[in-house]
C-alpha cells in the first residue's frame, strides 16, 4: 500500500500528515468533482497526499461549475458582494495559472452601459475600486468590435477570465497524471476506508443554512463577433455579461433566481439574454445558440463560502456565483485545516 | 395605527425583498427598518423547486406579514393566475396587484388593472393595486372592490421621488378615507418623509434600500424618515408665509443692541 503512494513533497514531509495508524500518510476522499472538489484535490495532491475523488455523475460535466462564467473578477463582484470576496479572490488568477498553466487570460473586464443607463455606471463605479473610466476611443482600442456603440465605460485591468470547462478538464487530467484516483458514478458517502473526507457536493437537501440560487446561461457561436475579454452590460432590469470562449464562442449569463428548480432555461430568461446580447452587438443576431444550461449555485445566507468541520469530514460549500474566484482560497483553507488537524 | 383590510400594522413602511446583495443583508435591513410587511415576488423566486432552508424559509423566519405581488405580469390572465398561486404558496389572501403595461417605464396597464382587481376581489382577495395617480382609475379600483390604493410617485426603481406634487395632493384630497400607500419611485429618505408629511398612509419601497451602498443603514434611515413624516403630518405643520415672524417677541426691547 505505502509503496503505491506518490512521493511526498517537501511541504507534506514538514506537515507529516498521517493516517489513523500514525505511520502512512492519511488517505483523503474528496466527494464531488466540481470546482471546489478539484481545487481541494489539487491543494492536497500538491502536498503529496493520497487523494481519491468520488463523483456521483459519469464525468465532470454535472456540477454548477460546468455552467459557470469563469470570470476572475473580484473587483467587479464587489458591486454586490462583501469585501471578503475581493480579499479572498484577488489571488485566484495566479492560483489557476499555477494549477492549470496557459489557461488564464489576463485581459481585464469591460463594464458598459447605454447612455440612458449612465446612472448605473456611476453607481457601479462608486461601489467598486481598481477601475479606470474609459471613453469611446478607449473602448474602441480595447474592443474594436464595440467601437461606436458605447460612449462610457469602466475598465478593470487587473481582472482575468478562464474557460471553466477547459480548466476543469485540464485540472482533472493533471491530477490523474499526479496519481489522483477518480471514481465516477460513485456516491462518495458510501465509500469507506479513508482517514479524511472533504465534502464538496454543493447544493443538496438537508444541508443547514444552504439554499440554491438558479443560474441560467447560454453559449452562442457568433463568427462575426470578436470580443476578447469579459464584458458586463449594465441595465436596471436586464444586466448581462458576455465571456469569450474559443473560436468566437461566447458564454452569456447569468440569471440569479431564488429557487432550486433546475428545469431547462425559461423563455423569459432566454429572451432577455438574447435581447441584451443583440443590443451589445448586432452581429449576435446572426449567432447560433449552441447551448442553454442551468446550474444551481449552493449559497449561504450571506452569499459567502464556508469551510466547516464535523468529525473527520471537512466541507467546502456556498461558493454561490464565485466558484472559480473563491475555490482556490477555500481549497487552501481546507488543506491547511487538514494538515493542522493531523499534526495535533 | 395603520389598518389595512382589517389588520392593524405597527409600521407604515412596507419593504420589498428583491435585489439585495444577500439574504442575510436583506433580513437585517428588514429588521432594522422596522417594517411590518414585506412584499415577495412569486413569479420568479420560488416557482417550483424545494423549500426549507431556502429563500422562502428566510422570509418566513422574519415572522412578518407577507404581501405577495404579481410583479412582471403583463396581462390580466397572468396576474390572476399568479395571484391564485401566491394564495396557495403563501397562505394569504393579500395580493399586491401589478399589471404592467409598458416595458420601459413599468407603467401599470390601468384597464387590465381594474379588470384583474374586480376578478380577484370577487374571488375573496384583499387587493393592493399598484396604480398611477389618476383619480378616475382610483375610483374604478374602489368600485372593483379595492379598499387600499397604491399610487406610484414615479416609475418603479427610478429613485426620482414625488415628481408630480399636484397629482399626489389631488389623490390624497379625493380619497381622504382610503388608505393610500405610495408604491414605487422613492429614492431617498427625504422623499419618504415628504409624502408622509402630505398625509399618505404608508410607503412601499425596495430598490432604494436594496441597491444602496449599505442597505441596512439605508433601511434604518427610511424607517426614521417614515416615522418623522407621519408624526409631522399628525402634529400639523406650519404653512409657509411670506413675512418673517420672530420666534421671540421683540416689543419692548431695544431694536439695536
Amino acid at each position: 500500500m505505502f509503496s503505491d503512494q506518490p512521493p511526498l513533497s517537501p511541504n507534506a514531509l514538514r506537515g507529516q500528515i498521517r493516517g489513523q495508524d500514525g505511520r502512512r500518510p492519511g488517505r483523503m476522499l474528496v466527494i464531488g468533482a466540481g470546482v471546489a472538489g478539484l481545487a481541494v484535490a489539487h491543494a492536497l495532491a500538491a502536498r503529496g497526499v493520497d487523494v481519491t475523488v468520488a463523483e456521483i455523475s459519469d464525468g465532470i460535466f454535472d456540477s454548477a461549475s460546468w455552467f459557470a462564467g469563469g470570470m476572475l473578477a473580484p473587483w467587479c463582484e464587489r458591486e454586490s458582494a462583501e469585501e471578503e470576496v475581493v480579499t479572498l479572490g484577488k489571488a485566484a488568477a495566479d492560483w489557476w495559472d499555477r494549477a492549470v498553466p496557459a489557461e488564464v487570460q489576463r485581459r481585464g473586464t469591460l463594464v458598459l452601459a447605454r447612455p440612458r443607463d449612465a446612472s448605473e455606471l456611476a453607481r457601479f463605479a462608486s461601489r467598486t475600486s481598481n477601475h479606470e473610466a474609459v471613453d469611446e476611443a478607449a473602448i474602441a482600442a480595447l474592443e474594436p468590435d464595440l467601437a461606436g456603440t458605447f460612449r462610457k465605460g469602466l475598465y478593470f485591468s487587473g481582472e482575468a477570465h478562464i474557460d471553466p470547462r477547459r480548466v476543469l478538464a485540464g485540472l482533472q487530467s493533471r491530477l490523474a497524471a499526479q496519481g489522483v484516483t477518480f471514481r465516477f458514478a460513485t456516491d462518495g458517502r458510501t465509500v469507506q476506508g479513508y482517514d479524511h473526507v472533504i465534502d464538496c457536493t454543493g447544493f443538496g437537501d438537508s444541508k443547514p443554512g444552504l439554499r440554491g440560487v438558479r443560474g441560467e446561461m447560454l453559449i452562442l457561436h457568433a463568427p462575426d463577433v470578436s470580443i476578447t475579454r469579459p464584458v458586463r452590460l449594465l441595465h436596471p432590469r436586464f444586466p448581462l455579461y458576455v465571456v469569450p470562449r474559443d473560436d468566437h464562442h461566447f458564454m452569456i449569463g447569468a440569471t440569479m433566481i431564488e429557487t432550486t428548480d433546475s428545469r431547462p432555461v425559461t423563455v423569459r430568461s432566454a429572451m432577455e439574454f438574447l435581447n441584451a446580447a443583440y443590443g451589445l452587438h448586432p452581429a449576435f443576431g446572426e449567432a447560433s445558440i449552441v447551448e442553454m444550461g442551468v446550474g444551481i449555485r449552493p449559497s449561504y445566507p450571506d452569499n459567502l463560502p464556508r469551510v466547516t468541520c464535523a468529525g473527520n469530514t471537512i466541507s467546502i460549500n456556498g461558493l454561490y456565483r464565485h466558484g472559480f474566484l473563491l475555490a482556490p482560497a477555500m481549497a487552501e483553507k481546507a488543506a491547511a485545516l487538514l494538515f493542522k488537524d493531523v499534526e495535533t | 395605527m395603520l389598518t389595512l383590510y382589517g389588520k392593524d400594522l405597527a409600521s407604515r413602511l412596507l419593504l420589498g425583498t428583491s435585489q439585495y446583495p444577500s439574504p442575510a443583508t436583506m433580513s437585517e435591513a428588514i429588521r432594522q427598518s422596522g417594517a411590518s410587511v414585506v412584499t415577495v415576488s412569486l413569479r420568479r423566486e420560488m416557482s417550483g423547486g424545494r423549500t426549507g432552508g431556502d429563500f422562502w424559509g428566510l422570509i418566513q423566519s422574519l415572522a412578518l406579514d407577507v404581501l405577495p405581488n404579481t410583479a412582471g405580469c403583463h396581462s390580466v390572465k397572468e396576474a390572476v393566475t399568479t395571484a391564485q398561486m401566491a394564495r396557495e404558496v403563501f397562505g394569504t389572501n393579500w395580493i399586491k396587484l401589478e399589471v404592467i403595461g409598458e416595458h420601459d417605464t413599468l407603467q401599470p396597464d390601468v384597464f387590465g388593472l381594474v379588470e384583474a382587481a374586480r376578478i380577484l376581489s370577487e374571488d375573496g382577495f384583499a387587493v393592493f393595486p399598484y396604480t398611477t395617480t389618476d383619480l378616475v382609475v382610483a375610483e374604478r379600483l374602489l368600485e372593483a372592490g379595492c379598499r387600499v390604493l397604491m399610487p406610484w410617485c414615479a416609475p418603479i426603481g427610478s429613485a426620482m421621488g414625488p415628481v408630480d406634487l399636484f397629482a399626489l395632493r389631488a389623490i390624497r384630497g379625493h380619497f381622504p378615507e382610503t388608505p393610500l400607500i405610495i408604491d414605487a419611485g422613492l429614492g431617498r429618505p427625504s422623499h419618504a418623509a415628504q409624502v408622509m408629511e402630505m398625509g399618505f398612509d404608508a410607503v412601499l419601497l425596495n430598490t432604494a434600500v436594496a441597491k444602496a451602498g449599505d442597505p441596512v443603514g439605508m433601511a434604518r434611515a427610511f424607517g426614521k424618515a417614515v416615522e418623522a413624516g407621519r408624526e409631522a403630518f399628525v402634529s400639523g405643520m406650519l404653512e409657509p408665509r411670506d413675512m418673517a415672524a420672530p420666534s421671540t417677541p421683540v416689543i419692548g426691547q431695544a431694536v439695536f443692541t
